[in-house]
């Protein structure tokens, strides 16, 4: 089923053992816990943006409404971890002890039957994948079913976006409201916010991450992979030669709703707590500039993107704040006038040819047969 | 509750409700009109819409300020003014910004729905930064304030008389303008073949940097009669987007009649329900239908074709 | 201050610098008259916060970008005047008070996150700041886990106490209680229409009330009670709905943007507020700039403190607050609530005679603040304030008229048996 002889080119796999160095080795040896803490906040934006390189990259579908599915995994962790620190022992100066405390302020008497799953974890990671796929395949049957897509789709996914953070603001007693799910503390009883704590998510983190790279990786040198790419450049040639366009959409779809997930079930964990203020349709559209950022094709430029646009964030806001919306509202007209494939392709563009030059001038001096390969290799990728 | 009320009463409230249902129409209409036509006739997608609307706000709070410090006399007509200068304001500002940025994203939607995006983050911070981040307060002339008593226990406020009548006359004057004048009959040209129309020499750059520019201006004039009923501040624009998009794609995006037709149906649908339960609960039902219904008739009401 | 200064302060050079902290103690044996009356910096200081022999460090964390910029631009400003005045005065234990400016941005997380680095990088001795629950919920943890203290300006639903933090603001039961009583005596009023927008603090605020009114007053109920989402535009149904139920109050706690279309739209469709009681506890004097005058003219809002109030200190402190901030600012409940912060914490040292937190929590039960504009203002030992609670009258200038004051301070009770 991989049509490439490789499940990762050269180029590719320089990209990885690059990205692995930085993010295994260089960002926790060079920056303290808080920093690498922020970096693993950002991290968990990066799993949404690789969803989206899949699926509006690959696939031609853009979705503005990624903060539903990251919400929803991360909801599912929240409930969990709020659970754990809710305990009887915990709670007791509460009306009712052992739920949680804003259940209490709304006078709830009894923990509501859709949180009770959420008392055992491998529950709670089987909702967290299995939950925003359910819901992403129902959006995606009932949309790519009827051929909807493009402007039309990225409006709906707007609305339901809006609709879900109107939602959970409103049922206050059973989401926690505006205010979200605050005060996780525990893990199975090891204590999350430590540093030690967070230092150790970190790599967690990173290596999920990596699962994910290799995932996407494998979903886009499978047939599946090629047919979205065709896909996504000629619809009805596809659907012509016999192809259901729909269903390979809604798994596309599917995946990238996945992928934001665990992403929002791991900021839960990195963070602390989740808000509805991470559902809506502003979070969502940020996640999208992540990936354009990156280059929408790229699977590591999604992560660089995320990375880059996060600390840039970071920076401008601590020293000009005025100028950062500024600087973020350039950064999309930017991205999508002047560079459409975003730091991938001058990566691919500019950086990529002059490497190769120079790697072939220096087989040819070497005298082996190698300077083809070399040469090969460094087309550039889908 | 219904039963505690006379039969008299119950007109009165289907009356006044009604009338709720008509001004929540108009104003839905005044929303979607100028982004039905830059998206139905141009296939962009402008997420600073609701910025351009804001612009027409605080060009009716200046001219509001200008008027009251030098000319009082001329008070109570100022929104006559200051309506016109909105939509020369946001009119200007729409050209500007086709010129700069649209033009070269006709073929890719997607990307313009990023690129004005990110638009609309840069005009908020500029009106964050140029008007300070607390809303200005727009204060009305006295005619345009209270409401008119229709029989004893019917009310209508004078604001929605006005904006009703604001909204026929534009939706009359769009309608003139795109199918019965030549310009119109130019803009429906270069819609349906771009080539052919620059074939035959109409000047398609120009025609759609008007278009767009009309679009925007009408989103001035819109910006401008809700001073009227909403706030004006900096990230005022963000609280109309999502109903003015969902209006526009619920009703085909193809045609204007398929905009007001949505737009009735969702005001209808939105303030009956708001009667009967709480305005949450209304909200997120008419946004589950709105989209539910989508899923099943995707290309919208009034749609001729389907649309990517 | 550069990466590598804040990494290194974590490794050798801090060490370094808590050694030649250490020998401070010594230094004072030399004569020095100058810094003879300021307490040394190791017996203020045990917790190595940002404390030096001139100057202390306090961080301010607010919004300066975003949909809350609009609100919370003015406890900014009043707590850079509080900590001017302060360091005029001389300062905290012989200190000047310098600040470090965060944006929350209206965002929690960033909240959260910047918190973090006040506490943890800066150590910061204390720290103005957040305005909605979400933010203050946000960054609680982080003051538990790294023992700051928080002063928080805002009125908001109570239902928590920390020994992290100072609440400023009054809570619920202050702000709803007083308000219904009076409402009920002086106007007779029996049928309630509740209005809030659609989150935690009007929900659990128009529970107290409820419980309030149909436990506690007279032959009261309540007629009606609906929310709207954050950010909604549209009111006629309600307000339909209000002229024909025709109750004799209308409790509305509206927040936000929906704020001006509500009184705009409300004026429209013919309610003269002069004839219809409408009590509310969500708009002070910066709402009011947005929804104009002339919109909510007529309508009592209950709070512990008005721009008008008449007494020697807001005589003093609207003035110096324009001198600073421009002629036409207004002055509202949240923004003098920000300004007791510094003033409180500077009080609470004075009487702990030491900056660690551990010791300015214990401290803080007690301390009184005599020079607070809406009058005199008492901490309570679960971290909230003593206040008078006031119901005014909106002018068409868009200030109150002070109407009603209860006549003694009201205790704060943040978790009210039988109203939960």
């Amino acid at each position: 089923m991989i049509i490439n002889s490789r499940f990762f080119n050269r180029s590719e796999l320089i990209g990885f053992v690059t990205l692995a160095i930085l993010l295994f080795l260089i960002l926790p040896l060079a920056l303290d816990v808080f920093r690498l803490n922020l970096v693993a906040k950002y991290l968990t934006y990066a799993f949404v943006a690789i969803g989206l390189v899949l699926c509006w990259g690959y696939g031609g579908i853009l979705s503005l409404g990624q903060g539903v599915f990251f919400g929803l995994g991360g909801y599912c962790m929240a409930m969990y971890l709020k659970l754990e620190a809710s305990s009887v022992e915990n709670t007791k100066i509460q009306s009712t002890p052992g739920i949680p405390d804003f259940m209490d302020w709304n006078q709830i008497t009894q923990l509501p039957l859709f949180w009770k799953p959420f008392h055992s974890f491998p529950l709670t990671v089987l909702a967290i994948l299995l939950v925003p796929a359910f819901f992403s395949f129902i959006i995606g049957a009932a949309m790519f079913k009827r051929r909807v897509g493009g402007v039309y789709f990225a409006i709906i996914t707007q609305a339901i976006a809006a609709i879900l953070t109107i939602l959970i603001v409103g049922q206050q007693g059973y989401t926690g409201g505006i205010n979200g799910i605050t005060d996780l503390r525990t893990l199975h009883g090891w204590d999350i916010r430590t540093d030690h704590a967070k230092f150790i998510l970190y790599f967690v983190e990173v290596v999920l991450l990596f699962g994910c790279i290799v995932t996407a990786q494998f979903i886009r040198l499978t047939k599946l992979g090629r047919i979205l790419v065709a896909m996504r450049e000629q619809e009805d040639r596809v659907r012509f030669s016999g192809y259901s366009v729909a269903n390979f959409k809604i798994f596309a779809f599917c995946a990238a709703a996945v992928f934001a997930a665990i992403g929002g079930a791991l900021f839960t964990l990195e963070v602390g707590f989740m808000s509805p203020s991470f559902v809506g349709i502003v979070p969502s559209i940020e996640m999208v500039i992540y990936t354009a950022v990156g280059g929408r094709m790229s699977i590591f430029g999604a992560v660089y993107g995320t990375l880059l646009v996060n600390f840039a964030k970071t920076a401008l806001s601590e020293s000009f704040p005025q100028l950062w919306l500024f600087g973020l509202g350039a950064l999309f007209i930017a991205v999508v006038l002047a560079f459409p494939n975003g730091l991938a392709g001058i990566w691919q563009d500019h950086v990529q040819p002059r490497i190769d030059r120079l790697l072939a001038s220096r087989a040819k001096k070497a005298g082996s047969g190698w300077a083809d390969n070399s040469v090969a290799d460094g087309a550039p990728a889908e | 509750m219904l039963g505690d009320y006379s039969i008299g009463d119950l007109g009165s409230i289907l009356a006044m409700q009604g009338f709720a249902g008509l001004i929540l129409f108009s104003v839905y209409v005044l929303m979607a009109l100028g982004l039905a036509i830059i998206f139905g006739q141009m296939g962009v997608i402008n997420m600073a819409h609701g910025e351009f609307m804001i612009l027409g706000a605080y060009v009716t709070w200046m001219t509001a300020t200008v008027v009251e410090t030098y000319v009082p006399s001329l008070f109570s007509g100022y929104f006559f003014l200051a309506m016109a200068l909105a939509f020369v304001a946001s009119g200007s500002l729409g050209m500007l910004v086709e010129w700069a940025l649209i033009r070269h994203l006709y073929r890719r939607p997607l990307d313009t729905l990023l690129a004005t995006w990110g638009l609309s983050l840069i005009l908020q911070q500029a009106y964050r930064s140029i008007f300070g981040a607390r809303e200005v307060g727009v204060e009305l002339p006295q005619w345009m304030l209270g409401s008119k008593q229709i029989t004893d226990t019917i009310e209508v406020p004078i604001n929605g008389i006005f904006v009703m009548c604001l909204t026929v006359l534009i939706t009359c004057a769009v309608a003139y303008i795109m199918y019965l004048s030549r310009w119109g009959r130019q803009v429906r040209a270069v819609v349906q073949n771009r080539v052919m129309a620059g074939a035959v020499g109409i000047n398609t750059e120009k025609v759609d940097r008007y278009t767009f520019g009309l679009g925007c201006g009408i989103a001035g004039i819109a910006g401008s009669a809700f001073t009227m009923i909403g706030s004006t501040g900096p990230t005022a624009g963000q609280l109309y987007i999502v109903d003015t998009f969902l209006v526009v794609v619920f009703g085909g995006a193809a045609s204007l009649l398929g905009t007001i037709a949505s737009a009735f149906t969702i005001s209808q649908a939105q303030s009956t329900m708001e009667f009967f339960m709480s305005g949450s609960m209304a909200k997120v039902l008419t946004l589950l239908a709105i989209v539910a219904i989508l899923m099943m008739r995707p290309q919208g009401l009034f749609a001729l074709k389907v649309r990517k | 201050m550069s990466d590598e200064i804040k990494r290194g302060l974590k490794s050798p050079l801090r060490r370094k610098l808590l050694a030649g902290m250490a020998a401070i103690p010594a230094l004072s044996l030399l004569p020095r008259p100058t810094l003879a009356d300021v307490p040394a910096t190791s017996a203020v200081n045990t917790t190595g916060l940002a404390v030096t022999d001139t100057e202390v460090t306090v961080g301010i964390l607010h919004s300066v970008t975003g949909t809350m910029a609009i609100s919370e631009t003015g406890s900014v400003e009043a707590e850079k005047l509080a900590i001017e005045q302060i360091n005029a005065m001389g300062g905290v234990l012989g200190r000047k008070i310098k600040f470090i400016q965060e944006d929350g941005a209206s965002d929690w997380p960033t909240f959260a996150e910047k918190a973090k680095k006040l506490l943890v990088n800066d150590k910061c001795a204390s720290v103005m700041g957040c305005w909605t629950s979400a933010s203050r919920k946000a960054v609680l943890p982080v003051f538990e886990q790294y023992n700051g203290m928080l002063y928080y300006p805002t009125f908001y639903e109570g239902l928590e106490q920390s020994k992290n933090v100072i609440y400023t603001g009054q809570e619920a039961t202050q702000q709803i209680i007083a308000g219904l009583d009076w409402v009920n005596k002086t106007k007779g009023a029996k049928t309630f229409y509740l209005l809030g927008s659609d989150y935690i603090w009007p929900r659990t605020s128009n529970k107290i009330a409820r419980k309030h009114i149909e436990g506690h007053l007279k032959e009261a109920k309540v007629v009606g009670e609906e929310y709207f989402p954050l950010g909604s535009t549209q009111f006629n149904s309600v307000i339909n709905k209000i002229k024909l139920t025709k109750p004799d109050v209308i409790y509305a706690i509206i927040v936000g943007g929906s704020n001006v279309a509500f009184y705009k739209q409300l004026k429209a469709a013919g309610i003269d507020l002069s004839k219809q009681t409408l009590l509310t506890i969500s708009v002070t004097e910066d709402e009011i700039d947005g929804i104009g005058g002339e919109n909510i003219a007529g309508a009592y809002a209950c709070m512990k403190y008005f721009q008008s109030l008449d007494n020697a200190n807001n005589k003093a402190f609207v003035p110096a607050f324009k001198k600073m901030w421009g002629e036409k600012t207004v002055i509202g409940d949240v923004t003098q609530a920000a300004y007791l912060g510094p003033w409180l914490w500077k009080l609470t040292v004075e009487k702990a005679g030491s900056f660690d937190i551990d010791k300015v929590a214990a401290a803080s039960p007690g301390v009184e603040f005599k020079g607070a504009p809406e009058g005199y203002v008492r901490v309570h030992e679960n971290h909230h304030l003593w206040s008078k609670t006031r119901v005014g009258r909106a002018k068409l200038d868009g200030q109150y008229e002070l109407i009603y004051e209860t006549a003694d301070l009201v205790e704060p009770d943040p978790f009210p048996k039988g109203y939960q």
